[in-house]
């Protein structure tokens, strides 16, 4: 019986710690000891074992190439060597070139697909935010019929964004439903601010739904007795949400903020398929670096990609930063019950500030 | 407040009418646009005035080879799946059940691997797989796939892993079994539900895919589905054959919609557990 109570190795337990550990289980004290130590010790290289397969696998697929990419970075396109008047046969060393060039004169596509990049990213978010919160208030009240609701909410998540992209440039088609819908002959789908819209519009649909399913995830862990209590003490219904519902879901509804941002700023299918490659208003970063790939100017590419890169990562960071401080609490070290109450207090406050 | 309580649950009817249409307004369109005859595909009325296969039967012709394409995808996002199934599992394992030194700083690892931006890797594996001769196979795609599905496959089954019982498994080993039997014949078998729905979760964004498919590819041959519909050509350069993209996306899509509708209360779970850790 005591046997199953403490396993051999359950989490706590760490090889070093086994010696000094209160000595409940006394009964079979050497033996007992020693099967743990090697158990844990077992553990590890099993551990390695087992890890190993995934970490060389992903070495291959993502670092590899991430490095391969910065070396990259640092060459030139083929194109005429100067001294000698023939093509290169191979790409010339440039330094930081490539990176150099995006303030100078041939910045302008770069600039132009980073803004439209960052544009899309908050633009989308923003509003998937809103609608995806929406919607899981709605299922969340909604006890009848939640089953359809979640179904048809991963409708939009399931189609491909490829598939979504042909399905939504045919709504936008100048003979096409949407016009027929606001009446206006708008050519959605070629260059200009219209077709920045158009590829907002068919972003939010795909994604919002899946913000909608995480805080409602969130919002399922709320326990009923703090709106009874609120609404014993007279709180209004928005006042509920802005003081009670927000707070509690804001750890969810941050980490599915933050993977829709990571996944905004790589956007590639949509305006891909839905505008067109090499199009001003809705060249992203990604399109951007594929487009210099396809074209054979790897470095350039590289460039651009190391650079996008980069930008995921400072988001993260950010993110991480974000999330860790609400993880923290009120930040002041106190005892975990003084800092407990400290965060209760503080919570709705900040949620008011940051809202 | 002064809604009474049947006002109240007509709203939401409303609200849950609201949410149903939006998600699924933009899908029936495709369906609907889809069983409309050539002749009258610009027509916005609700229902094809006269349904038809025309669409179906155009994307069925061999010179779309849109069979080919099909095939390309199932190809390629299960070989996807199946490989990374196969090496998350063991890892999931290991990271739900043992103890050892960097285990966080792993786990942080994998995970953050899966939001690195795509095309990162699609440029310097383009170069590389152009020197090597790779363009144009399948081993192009499914490589550089694994780099999201990995990881996706790792974080969702080790949620799955942690919500299963520790005692089984000791109960196993107090009864023989080595930890691996205890593995094999115990976890495996239970974990079944939640290995299917990462596979579910798994294919789905395999199959998705277009960039690396775009980008590793230029003979219509070796397209995966997403990549041939989006260059389906119509019968004039200028004419872009809505009909057949609308009828081929809902071949593309209905397969994942029926996944979806069948098993819809376990990919949530796959989907919001891995996303509330």
């Amino acid at each position: 019986m005591a046997d199953t109570k403490t396993p051999p190795d359950t989490a706590e337990d760490e090889p070093g710690r086994a010696a000094d550990r209160p000595s409940g289980q006394s009964s079979r004290p050497t033996s007992r000891r020693r099967t743990r130590t090697r158990a844990t010790a077992g553990s590890g290289r099993m551990a390695a074992l087992l890890v190993s397969p995934t970490l060389l696998v992903l070495s291959i697929v993502v670092l590899y190439p991430t490095v391969m990419a910065l070396k990259e970075s640092l060459y030139g396109t083929k194109g005429l060597d100067p001294k000698t008047g023939f093509i290169r046969t191979s790409e010339p060393f440039v330094g930081l070139k490539n990176y150099t060039e995006v303030f100078g004169a041939a910045g302008d596509r770069f600039w132009n697909a980073f803004w439209n990049t960052t544009f899309f990213s908050v633009v989308t978010v923003g509003l998937e935010t809103v609608i995806g919160v929406a919607m899981a208030l709605i299922m969340h009240k909604a006890f009848r019929g939640r089953a359809l609701v979640r179904a048809g909410i991963l409708v939009p998540w399931a189609v491909p964004t490829a598939i979504s992209a042909l399905l939504w440039r045919w709504i936008f088609n100048s003979n096409g439903i949407a016009n027929a819908v606001v009446g206006r002959q708008i050519l959605w789908t070629t260059e200009g601010f219209h077709a920045k819209v158009a590829v907002i519009i068919a972003e939010v649909w795909k994604t919002a739904p899946f913000i909608g399913l995480l805080v409602l995830a969130g919002l399922q862990v709320i326990p009923e007795e703090v709106y009874e209590a609120a609404r014993i003490d007279g709180a209004s219904a928005l006042r509920r949400f802005w003081h009670i519902t927000l707070p509690l879901v804001k750890p969810a509804l941050l980490v599915a903020v933050l993977f829709r941002c990571l996944d905004a700023l790589r956007m590639f299918d949509l305006p891909y398929i839905l505008v067109g490659a090499q199009k001003n208003s809705v060249e992203t970063l990604s399109m951007l670096a594929q487009n210099e790939a396809s074209n054979v100017r790897f470095g350039p590419a590289s460039a651009y990609a190391v650079l996008l890169f980069l930008y995921v990562f400072l988001i993260a960071l950010a993110f991480v930063r974000l999330l860790g401080a609400d993880l923290v609490g009120g930040g002041a070290a106190r005892g975990s019950e003084g800092r407990n109450r400290r965060l209760r207090i503080t919570a709705p406050r900040r949620a008011e500030v940051t809202a | 407040m002064t809604i009474t309580a049947k006002w109240r649950s007509r709203l939401l009817y409303v609200g849950v009418a609201a949410v149903v249409a939006y998600c699924l307004a933009p899908f029936y369109w495709m369906l609907v646009s889809s069983l409309r005859r050539t002749s009258d595909i610009f027509d916005t009325s609700l229902l094809p005035s006269r349904p038809s296969l025309e669409n179906y039967r155009a994307v069925f012709d061999p010179s779309q080879g849109f069979t080919r394409a099909l095939l390309n995808s199932l190809i390629v996002a299960g070989i996807t799946t199946a490989l990374a199934l196969l090496l998350a599992t063991f890892t999931a394992y290991a990271m739900a059940r043992l103890e050892f030194r960097f285990k966080r700083l792993i786990l942080t690892l994998i995970i953050a691997t899966s939001m690195f931006p795509v095309v990162s890797i699609v440029v310097p594996l383009l170069k590389l797989f152009t020197d090597i001769g790779w363009i144009n196979t399948y081993q192009a795609m499914i490589v550089p796939s694994m780099s999201f599905a990995l990881p996706l496959a790792v974080w969702n089954l080790t949620t799955f892993f942690r919500q299963m019982p520790d005692e089984l498994e000791h109960a196993a080993m107090i009864d023989g079994c080595t930890r691996g039997q205890a593995f094999r014949k115990i976890i495996i078998p239970l974990a079944a539900p939640g290995i299917f729905t990462t596979a579910i979760i798994t294919f789905i964004a395999a199959w998705n895919e277009f960039l690396i498919a775009l980008s590793m590819t230029n003979k219509p041959a070796m397209q995966t589905a997403p990549v041939s519909i989006s260059k389906f050509s119509g019968a004039t350069q200028f004419e872009t054959p809505f009909g057949s993209q609308m009828a081929a996306g809902v071949l593309v899509t209905v397969p994942l919609v029926v996944m979806v509708l069948l098993f819809q209360r376990r990919i949530v779970a796959g989907l919001t557990a891995g996303a509330a850790k």
